[in-house]
This record gives C-alpha cells, sequence and structure tokens, in this order.
C-alpha cells in the first residue's frame, strides 16, 4: 500500500517577466525515490524550494501528507534537505551545529531517534571541533549529508548529493540512499551524474523551459526508449525534443 | 529562536572583524579618557566615536554579516521553523554581539572613567544607535539579492543620516529664518536617530546651553523629563520600525 | 561699698538704668515696647504673638528666647524701626502680608543707624529686612524663606535703599523676587551669603558705588546676579552656578565700570557672565566651568582686561554680537586651544579665537542649537578655524596657557 507524500497541484512561479514554473502538478509517493532531471535552468531548484517553503508560488498549492504547506513549518519535521553547497557559519564548529539542529528539531523532547551512520561512516567526529570555515569542499558535503539524514525524516531532498565527494565517500552516501529508498523513504534528487542516479531512482521527473514533461518510472522509460542505459534515454529525449522545436 | 541566536552570537563573537572593532573602540575610548585629565572632554570624544564609528560598523557589518549568512538562512528555513524565528535569531544574534562589542569597548571604560548619568546616557544612546544601525542594515539588506548593492545602499543610508542631513537641517534652518522654526527643527531632529542620540547626550552635557534657547517648545522639552523619553521612545521606534518592516518583506521573499 | 556704688552709678548711668523685661505675651509685650526706656532689653519668650505694625521707636535690644513667633497673619508689616541702635534677634517672623502700595516687611528700618539684626528667622514674609535709608546697619545670620509667586506679588528676601556702611553677612535667603537688593547703597558689604531659588535675582543692586561682595553664593536664581550702572564694584570669591533659562544668568553687568572681578566661580549658568556697556573690568583668575555661554561680551563694551581665567567645559567660551571689541584676552586657559608650545614658556605659540563660528550662527538662529555637536557644526568650526571670516578677528588670547592657571579654591 503506497502512501501519497507530496503533492503539487498547479504550480506557477515567476521571477519577474521569467515564468519558471507552468503549471506543475504532480505527486509523490512513499518508497518512491526520484530524479528531478532537466536542463539548466529548467526550474529543478525553484521546484524544490517550493516544497520547502523557500519560494512561494503565485499560484497553486502543495501538500504534504495531504496538508496544504502555506504558511506551515511544522511539516520539515519530516524533511531532511541537502543543499547543493553548504554555507554555514564559518567560526561554529561541526559538532555546534550538529547540536543546533539537534536543538532546532528538538529530537531529545520528541525522541526522534538519531540517524548518525552517516557521522560514523564519513569520521566526522574525528574533526568534530574543526571550526566549518576552514573545511574544504568535500567534508563540508559531507557533513550537508550527515545533517539531512540524521533525523530519520519521511522524505530526503538531495540537491547534487554526489558532487565534490571522493568516490569512496561517494559509495558510502549512496548505499545510505539506497538503504532508507529500502526503509520506504521518499527520496529526491537531482544531480548530473547520470550513472548515480541510474543505480539509485525509481522514478524520473523531467522538466523543461519550467515545464513537466513527464514523470515516469525508471523501468518504463527503458522500455519506452528500447534504452538500458539512463544518460543515452536522456540524450535521446533531449534531442526529441529540440527536433519538435526545429 | 534562542538557541539558535546563541550559536549565532558565538559565531559572530569570533568573527575577526568584531573582534577588531572591539578593540579599536577599547582603544580609541582608552586614549580618550586616559590622556584628557578631564573626563568632560573624553566624553565628548566618546560622543563623536558613537555618532560616527558606531552607526558605521554596525551597518556595515550587519549587511555583509546577512549577506554571508544567506545560504545558512537557506538551510534553517528547510528546518521546522518559521520565517519569523529564522529572521530575529540572525536580527538578535547580531544585535547582542555587536552590543557586546560596543559594551565590552565603550560601555566598560566610560563606566571605570565617568560612571555618571552622563556616562550611562552617553552608553546607552551609543547602545541604541547600534541596535538603530543594525535594523537599518537588515531592511537594507532585504531591499535585494545583490550584495554590492545592498552594502551600496547602507553606505548611503550612512552618509545621510550621519554627515548629510545635518547639513541639510542647516541649510533648510537658514533658508528659513524668516519663518518660526521652532516645532520644525525638533521635528527634524525626530527624523534622524543620530540626531536623536546625539540631543540625548547634550541634554546632561550641555544642559546649561541648551537652556538658554529661548522659546517655549524648546524649554518644555528640554527642562523636562519629558524631552529625555520621548528621545528614547522615538529611538526605539527606529529600532521597531526599519526591522518589522525589513521582516515584513523577507517573509513573503523568496530565498 | 556705697560709694563705689555711687561712682558706679555715676559714671555708667545707661548701664545700670538699662532694665531687662521679659515678655510671654503680646500685651506683655505691646505695653512693655511702650513703656521700656531707652537701652532697655526686652527678652520674648516663645510662643505665638500675633499682631501686626508695632514701632520699634527708641533703642531697644529684643532677644528672642527658644524664637518666639511674630505672625502678621499677612495683614501688614510686622516690625517698624525708626530709632538708632535697635538689636533684634532670636525671633521668627511669619506671614508678613502683600501690597501694592507700600512695601510691608517683616522688619522695617527707617532712617535709622546702627540697627543690628541677626539670628532671626523669616518665613513667608513678603519682604523679610527692608532698609531705607538707614546707616551702619548690621543684618547677619538670618534664614529669609519665601514662598514665591509671581514677579509682582513676591517681595525681596534683604532689601536695601539709600544705605551707607551696611554690612549683610552670613544670611541665607530663598525663594523671594531678589534675595538682596540694593539702591544707591555705597561702602558697604556683602559676604559669606547664600542666595538661592529666587523667582528673579540672586543678588540684584543699582548705583550702589563702592561695594564688596565676597564669599557668596547664588545658585538656582531664575535670572542669576544683575549688578548695574554702578563704579568701583569689588567682586571675590563668589560662586554663581546653576543658574538656567533663556534670560538666565550667573552675572548680568550692565553699565558696570573701573571695577574688579576675582576669584569667582562660575559654573553650569547658562551664560557666566554677561557684560553690556561694561568698561575698565578687571576679570581675574575666575573658574568658568560647564557653562552654555561662559562669558558673553557685548560690543559696546570695551577696555576689559580679561585674564589668569580658566575656561573649562563651557559649550561655548565666548560669545559677541559685534565685531570692533577692544577687550583684551591674556593667559587664559582655554581647554579647547588645540596649539603647541614649542619653546616651554608655557603658553601657547599661535593664538586663541574663542568666538566659535558656531555660537555666532546660533546668535541669528537660536533653533540651530539643536544641531551642537553635530558633525556639521563641527565641521563649520574647523573650517572658520583655518580660514576665520565670520569671527571677530580682534577678540584672541594671544598667549593662551597650556596648562590651566593656579588659582586658589575659594576658602569660604
Amino acid at each position: 500500500m503506497t502512501k501519497k507524500m507530496i503533492q503539487f497541484e498547479n504550480i506557477n512561479k515567476s521571477f519577474g517577466k521569467l515564468q519558471v514554473l507552468k503549471d506543475i502538478s504532480v505527486s509523490f509517493e512513499q518508497g518512491q525515490s526520484v530524479a528531478i532531471l532537466g536542463p539548466n535552468g529548467s526550474g529543478k531548484t525553484t521546484l524544490i524550494k517550493t516544497l520547502l517553503g523557500m519560494v512561494v508560488p503565485d499560484s497553486g498549492s502543495i501538500f504534504f501528507e495531504r496538508q496544504s504547506i502555506k504558511n506551515a513549518f511544522l511539516y520539515r519535521n519530516q524533511i531532511g534537505y541537502m543543499p547543493q553547497i553548504g554555507h554555514y557559519p564559518p567560526n561554529l564548529k561541526i559538532r555546534q551545529l550538529i547540536d543546533m539542529m539537534i536543538d532546532i528539531r528538538n529530537s531529545k523532547e520528541n525522541n526522534i531517534e538519531l540517524d548518525e551512520e552517516l557521522i560514523d561512516e564519513f569520521k566526522l567526529k574525528t574533526v568534530e571541533s574543526k571550526p566549518l570555515g576552514t573545511l574544504s569542499g568535500g567534508t563540508t558535503q559531507k557533513v550537508s549529508a550527515a545533517l539531512a539524514f540524521l533525523f530519520n525524516p519521511k522524505v530526503l531532498i538531495l540537491d547534487e548529493p554526489t558532487a565534490g565527494l571522493d568516490p569512496l565517500s561517494s559509495e558510502i552516501l549512496k548505499a545510505k540512499i539506497l538503504k532508507e529508498k529500502q526503509n520506504g523513504k521518499l527520496i529526491l534528487i537531482t544531480s548530473h551524474i547520470m550513472s548515480d542516479l541510474e543505480e539509485l531512482a525509481s522514478h524520473i521527473m523531467y522538466l523543461q523551459d519550467g515545464k513537466l514533461q513527464f514523470f515516469k518510472e525508471l523501468e518504463f522509460l527503458k522500455i519506452e526508449f528500447c534504452e538500458e542505459r539512463l544518460n543515452k534515454i536522456i540524450a535521446l529525449i533531449m534531442q526529441k525534443k529540440t527536433k519538435i522545436y526545429t | 529562536m534562542v538557541k539558535v541566536i546563541k550559536y549565532v552570537v558565538y559565531d559572530i563573537i569570533r568573527n575577526r572583524f568584531v573582534i577588531g572593532y572591539t578593540l579599536l573602540l577599547l582603544v580609541m575610548s582608552l586614549s580618550f579618557f586616559g590622556f584628557e585629565s578631564d573626563p568632560n572632554k573624553g566624553l565628548l570624544s566618546m560622543l563623536n566615536i558613537i555618532l560616527m564609528v558606531v552607526p558605521l560598523v554596525s551597518i556595515i557589518f550587519s549587511t555583509i554579516h546577512f549577506y554571508n549568512s544567506y545560504e545558512f538562512l537557506e538551510l534553517l528555513s528547510a528546518q521546522p521553523m518559521s520565517r519569523k524565528t529564522i529572521f530575529f535569531s540572525q536580527y538578535l544574534g547580531v544585535c547582542i554581539s555587536l552590543s557586546l562589542a560596543f559594551l565590552f569597548g565603550v560601555g566598560l571604560p566610560t563606566y571605570i572613567f565617568e560612571g555618571s548619568e552622563r556616562g550611562f546616557t552617553l552608553i546607552s544612546s551609543g547602545l541604541l544607535l547600534t541596535l538603530i544601525f543594525v535594523s537599518i542594515a537588515f531592511f537594507a539588506s532585504v531591499f535585494t539579492r545583490d550584495k554590492a548593492k545592498g552594502i551600496g545602499i547602507a553606505l548611503g543610508l550612512w552618509f545621510y543620516l550621519c554627515l548629510l542631513y545635518d547639513g541639510l537641517v542647516l541649510s533648510a534652518l537658514l533658508t528659513l529664518s524668516d519663518y518660526p522654526m521652532e516645532k520644525a527643527s525638533l521635528v527634524f531632529t525626530a527624523f534622524n536617530p543620530t540626531d536623536l542620540a546625539r540631543i540625548l547626550v547634550l541634554m546632561k552635557l550641555d544642559v546649561s546651553a541648551l537652556m538658554g534657547i529661548t522659546g517655549a517648545v524648546f524649554q518644555n522639552f528640554f527642562s523636562s523629563k519629558i524631552g529625555i523619553s520621548v528621545a528614547f521612545f522615538l529611538l526605539i521606534l527606529w529600532i521597531i520600525i526599519p526591522i518589522a518592516w525589513a521582516f515584513k518583506l523577507f517573509n513573503k521573499k523568496d530565498l | 561699698m556705697k560709694k563705689l556704688l555711687a561712682i558706679l552709678l555715676f559714671t555708667f548711668p545707661s548701664v545700670v538704668f538699662a532694665k531687662t523685661w521679659q515678655v510671654k505675651n503680646i500685651i506683655q509685650l505691646q505695653n512693655t515696647v511702650r513703656i521700656a526706656q531707652k537701652g532697655d532689653i526686652i527678652e520674648v519668650f516663645a510662643g505665638e504673638y500675633l499682631f501686626k505694625d508695632l514701632n520699634i521707636d527708641k533703642s531697644l535690644t529684643i532677644i528672642g528666647k527658644n524664637f518666639p513667633v511674630f505672625d502678621a497673619q499677612f495683614r501688614g508689616e510686622i516690625l517698624t524701626i525708626t530709632a538708632n541702635d535697635v538689636s533684634i534677634s532670636g525671633i521668627e517672623f511669619r506671614n508678613v502680608g502683600e501690597t501694592s502700595m507700600i512695601d510691608w516687611a517683616a522688619i522695617k528700618v527707617l532712617e535709622s543707624e546702627r540697627v543690628m539684626i541677626f539670628n532671626n528667622r523669616f518665613n513667608h514674609c513678603y519682604f523679610g529686612i527692608y532698609l531705607s535709608s538707614s546707616n551702619h546697619c548690621s543684618v547677619q545670620n538670618n534664614r529669609v524663606i519665601g514662598i514665591p509667586k509671581e514677579e509682582q506679588t513676591t517681595g525681596n528676601g534683604i532689601h536695601a535703599w539709600k544705605c551707607d556702611s551696611i554690612r549683610i553677612q552670613h544670611n541665607y535667603v530663598e525663594g523671594h523676587r531678589d534675595g538682596i537688593y540694593f539702591e544707591f547703597v555705597t561702602n558697604s558689604i556683602i559676604e559669606h551669603n547664600y542666595s538661592t531659588k529666587n523667582i528673579r535675582y540672586g543678588l540684584h543692586f543699582m548705583f550702589s558705588h563702592r561695594n564688596a561682595y565676597q564669599y557668596n553664593t547664588f545658585a538656582k536664581n531664575g535670572a542669576g546676579v544683575a549688578v548695574m550702572y554702578t563704579k568701583g564694584v569689588l567682586m571675590k570669591y563668589n560662586t554663581f552656578k546653576d543658574n538656567w533659562g533663556g534670560s538666565a544668568f550667573g552675572i548680568l553687568l550692565k553699565d558696570i565700570s573701573d571695577s574688579e572681578i576675582e576669584h569667582n566661580i562660575f559654573n553650569s549658568n547658562t551664560v557666566g557672565v554677561y557684560m553690556e556697556g561694561c568698561s575698565r573690568l578687571n576679570f581675574k583668575e575666575n573658574i568658568f566651568n560647564q557653562n552654555g555661554i561662559a562669558l558673553r561680551i557685548q560690543a559696546n563694551c570695551d577696555e576689559n582686561n580679561i585674564e589668569h581665567n580658566n575656561f573649562l567645559a563651557n559649550t561655548f567660551d565666548v560669545a559677541t554680537n559685534g565685531n570692533a571689541v577692544f577687550n583684551y584676552l591674556k593667559e587664559n586657559y582655554w581647554d579647547k586651544y588645540e596649539g603647541y608650545d614649542l619653546n616651554h614658556d608655557g603658553k601657547g605659540d599661535i593664538s586663541y579665537r574663542p568666538v566659535s563660528l558656531f555660537s555666532t550662527l546660533i546668535e541669528r538662529m537660536p533653533q540651530a542649537m539643536i544641531l551642537l555637536r553635530s558633525f556639521t557644526a563641527t565641521l563649520l568650526d574647523k573650517i572658520e578655524k583655518i580660514i576665520p571670516s565670520l569671527t571677530p578677528e580682534n577678540l584672541k588670547d594671544e598667549n593662551p596657557r597650556m596648562k590651566p592657571n593656579l588659582i586658589q579654591p575659594i576658602n569660604a
């Protein structure tokens, strides 16, 4: 039995004259692992930001577990978010950032069991007293990833999760994502590394010029295009589009 | 909110710029009070610092800090926190940090060398100006996403309020000197927090001179507690209005 | 023995015949004053004596024991003295009524000599002590406290008109129109008095030549102290403080000439000294501290010497309304002076111009005061210092002191 977690209904958003999201309606269910794809500037990041409440749509509604997220914030207890590039207060130490997040999430009062698996596997404890401003890009990514998974959320939003990670850490993270997918979490990923998505994604959502082109299971796509490799499929889609336009 | 403020303050007071600011204030205070045998002259030199340096540093630092924390604000807004909590934890964090810097750099030496009512008036007006210019900085920062533009606006506001405004008032008074400008000149000051803070200190430092201005409005304003209360009240409005407006914009803003 | 007594009687008739009366109520007092002989002593015991207009027309010594209260219940005066050598002491005078026709006073002395008024208290009296055409009188150690109303309906604390060689010493005067008032009084001394919270002047005198004023304190009076139309005044060791207001001065000098003003302290007044039409005054070793304007010299003053004074923490040191001022500033200490002393003689090498541009501006536009100590005001003054254009050229101290002049503190 699948459960509808997130539902977008007729979302429109413009920045000035540029319309970045055009009438997007889609819904995601528990246990899905959705790769959000599209060329640069197609509206992927904006879509994620509307879900997190950072960007308020001009029209349309978003529901999280059937509740509208408009003017709400508690639903974000269920979301773990890993930003593309983490910028943290430079003079805070890793430990303090983690403590702060734990404070914010009230995890002790709410009895949320902390998932420190990534903290352990990335060996963040050994560098926990380093100020965040002194960390390399890769370590910062590890911190971001660890924070996203820390509270065992039902939904994980991962923006370019493997970018900047060394191959070993990248593998650790991918294994973790798969594990959580198995645990029935909803996972939303944007990435440019198709091979990663091939391993991780169950569904593909394709955006272009702010429009939802399709939202399909990866398996269906493979059959539709008679092609096993995701990057080939995407290339074909993009070619097809250009053909239509020319 | 307190949870976040705690970490924001922790972060800022380790900032090299803020440490430098504190030390600069401390060195200036100590030299003003130390070299002058007359604490009165020390207070007057401090007044200039409070009217120029404190607003400048407060507004510039707050603006830069706001832009540098932008990604952190994004991260926070992905957490189960309201925009209000996110925004005011940043605001109060900056306020607390800069106030601490001010209290350590100016408050402490002033208290030691001139722990009188006049010293306290000086400290409290400096503190109020710190809070006001942080408010104004947040307002400027929320206004535009462009960091350079934001810093430009902040600098412009500082230049206008701390340097230009009084000159404009003076030329207005000169041009309109045929008209009774008594009330008008008091109203002019209400529109500039540095003027209000300055007058607050003057009411302690130069009361004998102020009492020499003829005219009932001035007399009433300067001779009673009313003047001080009104000035304080207006200064507090100068904190609240920009930050409330800034929050209104931030609340609807796309991050 | 009898012979000795006879000699004594013969030699000191006044001493021997002087009788001491003791009175305990108003009837006794009135009778005794009537029947007592010249030179008698009347001891008045504590109690309430309700009466008005008692005339002392012979030389009596009236001594209050434990402050008997003489109360006129606002219906008239209390004592009128019209004889020489009267002495009044130890009495509390109360409730002298006000009138616009005559100046009712608690003690009025008319054309009498050598009257002594000391150790008395005056509460709520229209006028306290009123000396008229009386010479060689002394007023000492009295406390004169009024409840001020309008200027027209309040009298003076100690009032002297047309007197010579009188002494006003160690009195405390509060809440009258003028604390101490002198008109046409000459060769007299006012010293060690404290005059405060009077609605007009703490000390007011006119046409009173060759008097000395020393060791007095005048504080928080409506308009400070006014000294007018007089020559040959000696003012030393006085303190003028906390006189605030649109027309309040530490001291107002109007048409004063050939006088010495030395060793005074002017502290926290709106204007420390206001000089109008003054000539040949010597201002020496005074301390001006925390005044709005320490010294205001109107353009009609000339030949005044202002030297060895200390100017400290005043908002403005000197203000003037004109240009041609022939007054001499010499070796004063100005805390605003920013010069240097290369030859180490204790005097600055460049002259100090105590009139600031901003103060000149305020002359014309008082409301510009709200810009005091603003960046704009400071900028204007700095520019004026570099390129003087508006401030008077000849009003300057050529040898400003680098350190405060050593001025002995007042030993009151």
